[in-house]
């Protein structure tokens, strides 16, 4: 008896590597062994959107008799999970996304077209163009967001025309902070985007029909003078690197600033406040334009089950009710205008979208990936006083350039 | 003994406790009283669980089919077989308690350290993420144009035997059906309802069922419109309508090469995994191929990569050495100290002294980030009296609020193996000592610290290869942070080979992906902490001389 311990042992331990291995074999085979038999519908969502999103499932698996497994992803990791899984046929069949992950999706072969048809039209049309690419659309689009300048109206009565009258105001209103800016030592450049262009420096060059080209246009002198900008509202104490999304937010709950710039995924924190949502001011003198961001639904170029796909999203999540339950949920402006109609009471979210009406889509193209990380931390040096404006910000159009080019 | 007894203190003794006595106590076996074969209640527990290891292997075989995944199934069945001949044979005695160890090791790192081998000779990454064949098929559909201003058609789903075929209706209400090979023409006799074809003689209407039973079929299905390629064919998303598309890009098997139908270009591989033109010009997709040392040479050369490589690789170099010595260096001082059998409430403090040990380590750099915040931070606001003190923001400061947190995190460890390690001295040589009239500072450099080093060494040496890769600490305390402002790439002066490795990688975002690149640097670093562990456990037997 006593020798037998050791192998008791022994097979135990092999027992836990098997199912280890088994573990790691379970998940495919799962998914394998439910996809063929029973066409289910693999759908990534993340949690803002899940419930929303199961609600029009419902109506969808009663009406084709086919089962939607919904699959919860973090938002942020569904981008790389998705280019990293498709190609091995363990990617889902669907999954929601924004338009600006359009260009890596492509470049890495990953999404498949969607033909909207005579559909197309019932879109807000900044939605469409978001997630087009070459004449073809790649998504179906429910919601439309961008920022905006919210202000507390119990402390600014009128909406500021320029940012000096902004700072103005909130010195005036003898808040602990006159404006606020997410910032973080990493810099935040879409939340700054809008000051940025006000300067005339956008980030890329657009073709007439409005698509991007790689060709950079954030440098030069209106670049420097933004810059310089920086600095100088660094200095003067009105932006810091300090303030990151959770203290900006904190802060404007608190009542310590009339102003923030941010946008409607914000608002379920200012519960309380009486709010309104105005045009962000302009900081160089030129309209002061942001990024729209579209989100949709994406569908993978090697699913199995294309048409059940096509079917969900087109017939399913792009009607009325669906795309009111996803703005509900996710407290967007939906793109459906159907859907957008009935929120044209809701003076925040038609506020976002009247501020938003000339919002050009993020970029999308591969190259805009290479942007981000050199853009965000310069802003925020130059505002933290570490690096000269000019020298820092042409610097940075260099590495830019450097990377895009690679 | 209050104090938990580490497992370094067993390792000295354990070797003999083991090999000696043990087999001498055993009966003399002979031919026919196999353990193997040894009817015996173990045997039917060995059984049971082989039943059940087999049940598991026979799942996992058949999910695995069913995945097609071939290389899991020939894995798996490799598996289920030796597990069987190893635990029901005679001669496999030493197998059977190296198996399952072995398993784990082929499953967890043979086989990510050889696929990690693999990529690095790619160029996998952004753009060239899949296999050449998905990559034309991706190309092909993102060239697939509908036809500028036709209509939509309400579609229906035929069957001609194996062959499937569309019937479309017109505007003008007429109905045509196409297949792959034939091209629309006009049917008079159709039925239809409500606005669909409902019925085509000479053909079978499929049902929805029917339709998602061949879901690939009928996506791929191109009706031509007439003869003429340009008019374009009609293709179906969702299998209730019809639109024309035409393809500007049209691939050619036997030459492989791709052919712009617009403008006649014909694009042909190149040996980095893209389709180029003649002029230069290349295709959006590329797929993934090898690409021999290139990935290996760019970290060196690549003069964007190189400066900051050789910084990180110093600064990574300078972190694990201090970090181990600073918390070995408190933990051995802490141990000391409350090994002393005045102190009184020994307890208390031992145990308060484990706490940073209980908080998860990135849980503990994430609160840290926030504590040293310049203006909000604990640190800096009740602690310093609201100075402004970039403890993150600083490169030299960062580096030293690294440190100094690893040090918190990582004392409380130290402080167990010696506490151990010293409780385990043999008394009589300090006794020894003390007759032979060593005085205490002279005790602990020549008796008590050569004896702990002998046990505590080689976990110094385990404990420098984790802080070789701490990745959390960086990436939940500085994200590499402060960043160089003379580099061109996205790296910082807290920046350790790992945090590299995975900005390079992109998986953050923050910059493309370049898989090829980060394994070939983590192979490097594997190197690295591979020869520095070697040379370091060859000098620790030097210690062992001395016990």
């Amino acid at each position: 008896m006593r020798r037998s311990i050791p192998i008791v042992a022994a097979t135990l331990g092999l027992a836990l590597t098997l199912t280890a291995c088994a573990g790691s074999t379970d998940e495919p085979a799962a998914d394998a062994t439910a996809t063929p038999s029973s066409d289910a519908l693999t759908v990534w969502v993340d949690e803002t959107r899940q419930d929303a999103v199961a609600e029009a499932a419902k109506a969808f698996e009663a009406e084709t008799g086919t089962d939607v497994e919904l699959v919860l992803k973090n938002f942020g990791d569904i981008q790389a999970d998705f280019i990293a899984q498709v190609p091995t046929g363990e990617g889902p069949d669907v999954t929601v996304g924004a338009h600006d992950w359009l260009g890596a999706f492509l470049q890495n072969g990953v999404v498949a077209p969607v033909e909207l048809g005579d559909k197309a039209s019932e879109f807000v049309s900044t939605s469409i163009e978001a997630f087009s690419q070459d004449g073809q659309v790649y998504g179906v689009p429910y919601a439309v967001e961008n920022i905006a300048l919210i202000r507390n109206t119990a402390l600014a009565a009128s909406a500021p025309a320029t940012w000096d009258e902004a700072v103005a105001a909130g010195q005036a209103a003898g808040t602990r902070y006159p404006i606020l800016v997410q910032t973080g030592v990493e810099g935040d450049p879409y939340t700054y985007y809008p000051l940025q262009t006000s300067f005339g420096a956008p980030v890329f060059a657009q073709n007439e029909d409005g698509s991007y080209t790689d060709e950079l246009t954030l440098g030069g002198e209106a670049g420097v003078a933004y810059a310089t900008w920086l600095q100088a509202q660094g200095a003067a104490g009105v932006l810091s690197t300090d303030i990151t999304y959770d203290i900006a937010v904190e802060a404007f709950a608190n009542g310590e600033s009339p102003f923030i710039i941010g946008g409607p995924w914000m608002i379920e924190s200012f519960e309380g406040l009486d709010l309104a949502i105005d045009a962000i001011p302009s900081a160089g003198g030129q309209p002061a334009e942001m990024f729209a961001g579209v989100q949709g639904f994406y569908v993978s170029a090697q699913s199995d089950n294309a048409l059940l796909a096509n079917d969900f999203i087109t017939n399913y999540m792009a009607t009325t009710d669906a795309q009111v339950a996803l703005a509900e949920a996710g407290n967007r402006p939906p793109a459906f205008l159907s859907a957008a109609e009935k929120f044209a009471d809701d003076p925040i979210m038609a506020g976002f979208s009247t501020v938003g009406a000339t919002a050009a889509p993020m970029p999308s193209i591969p190259a805009m990936n290479s942007v981000w990380a050199f853009w965000g931390v310069t802003e925020a040096n130059i505002i933290s006083g570490a690096a000269a404006p000019a020298d820092a910000w042409n610097k940075m159009v260099t590495d830019i350039q450097g990377a895009i080019g690679k | 003994m209050s104090t938990p007894q580490p497992a370094v203190v067993d390792t000295a003794t354990a070797g003999s406790r083991d090999g000696g006595d043990a087999p001498t106590k055993r009966r003399p076996r002979t031919a026919d009283r196999s353990h193997a074969r040894d009817f015996s209640r173990g045997f039917v527990v060995k059984l049971v669980l082989m039943a059940v290891i087999d049940a598991l292997g026979v799942y996992a075989l058949f999910a695995a089919w069913n995945a097609e995944a071939w290389g899991i199934f020939a894995a798996m069945a490799a598996l289920v077989l030796v597990a069987n001949w190893v635990y029901f044979s005679r001669r496999a005695l030493p197998l059977k308690y190296i198996l399952p160890g072995l398993a784990f090791l082929l499953v967890f790192q043979i086989y990510v350290v050889a696929y990690t081998g693999y990529v690095a000779f790619t160029n996998y990454g952004d753009g060239h993420n899949s296999t050449k064949e998905q990559a034309i098929e991706a190309l092909l559909i993102q060239n697939e144009r509908r036809v500028e201003g036709s209509a939509s058609y309400p579609l229906t789903v035929l069957a001609d035997g194996d062959d499937l075929a569309f019937a479309i209706r017109t505007e003008d209400g007429d109905v045509r059906v196409g297949s792959a090979e034939e091209p629309l023409e006009t049917v008079d006799d159709a039925v239809v309802q409500g606005g669909t074809v409902t019925e085509v003689p000479g053909y079978q209407v499929l049902d929805r069922q029917a339709v998602l039973a061949r879901q690939n079929d009928v996506t791929n299905l191109r009706v031509p419109i007439s003869d003429d390629p340009e008019d374009g064919s009609i293709r179906t998303q969702d299998a209730r309508t019809g639109y024309a598309y035409t393809s500007t890009l049209v691939y050619d098997e036997t030459a492989d090469a791709m052919t712009d139908a617009a403008t006649g270009t014909v694009y042909t591989p190149n040996d980095r995994g893209e389709f180029e033109a003649d002029s230069g010009a290349k295709l959006g997709v590329g797929w993934r191929v090898g690409v021999g040392f290139e990935n290996f040479t760019t970290a060196f050369s690549d003069s964007r990569y190189a400066q900051p490589f050789f910084k990180i690789l110093l600064w990574t170099f300078a972190f694990a050495i201090l970090s181990v010595a600073t918390t070995f260096a408190l933990g051995l001082f802490l141990a000391i100290v409350f090994n002393d059998e005045r102190l009184r409430g020994r307890k208390v403090y031992r145990t308060l002294m484990i706490l940073p040990y209980a908080i998860p380590g990135f849980l503990a750099a994430l609160l840290w980030s926030g504590m040293l915040n310049r203006s909000y931070g604990f640190v800096n606001q009740v602690l310093l009296g609201g100075a402004q003190i970039g403890w993150l923001t600083d490169p030299v400061l960062a580096k030293v609020a690294v440190l100094g947190v690893n040090l918190w995190l990582g004392f409380p460890y130290m402080f167990l193996i010696c506490t151990g390690a010293l409780q385990s001295l043999p008394g009589d040589v300090l006794e020894a000592a003390k007759i032979d009239g060593a005085g205490r500072w002279r005790t602990l450099r020549s008796v008590t610290l050569p004896l702990l080093l002998v046990s505590t060494a080689p976990l110094l040496i385990s404990s420098f290869a984790f802080n070789f890769n701490n990745f959390t600490l960086i990436y939940m305390l500085t994200g590499g942070g402060p960043r160089f402002a003379d580099a061109s790439v996205p790296l910082g002066h807290t920046d350790i080979l790992i945090s590299m490795v995975y900005s390079v990688s992109g998986i953050d975002g923050t910059a493309s992906k370049n898989f090829g690149l980060a394994s070939a640097l983590s192979i490097i670093i594997f190197i690295i902490v591979g020869v520095v562990s070697a040379i370091a456990f060859r000098r620790t037997r030097k210690l062992e001389e001395i016990s």
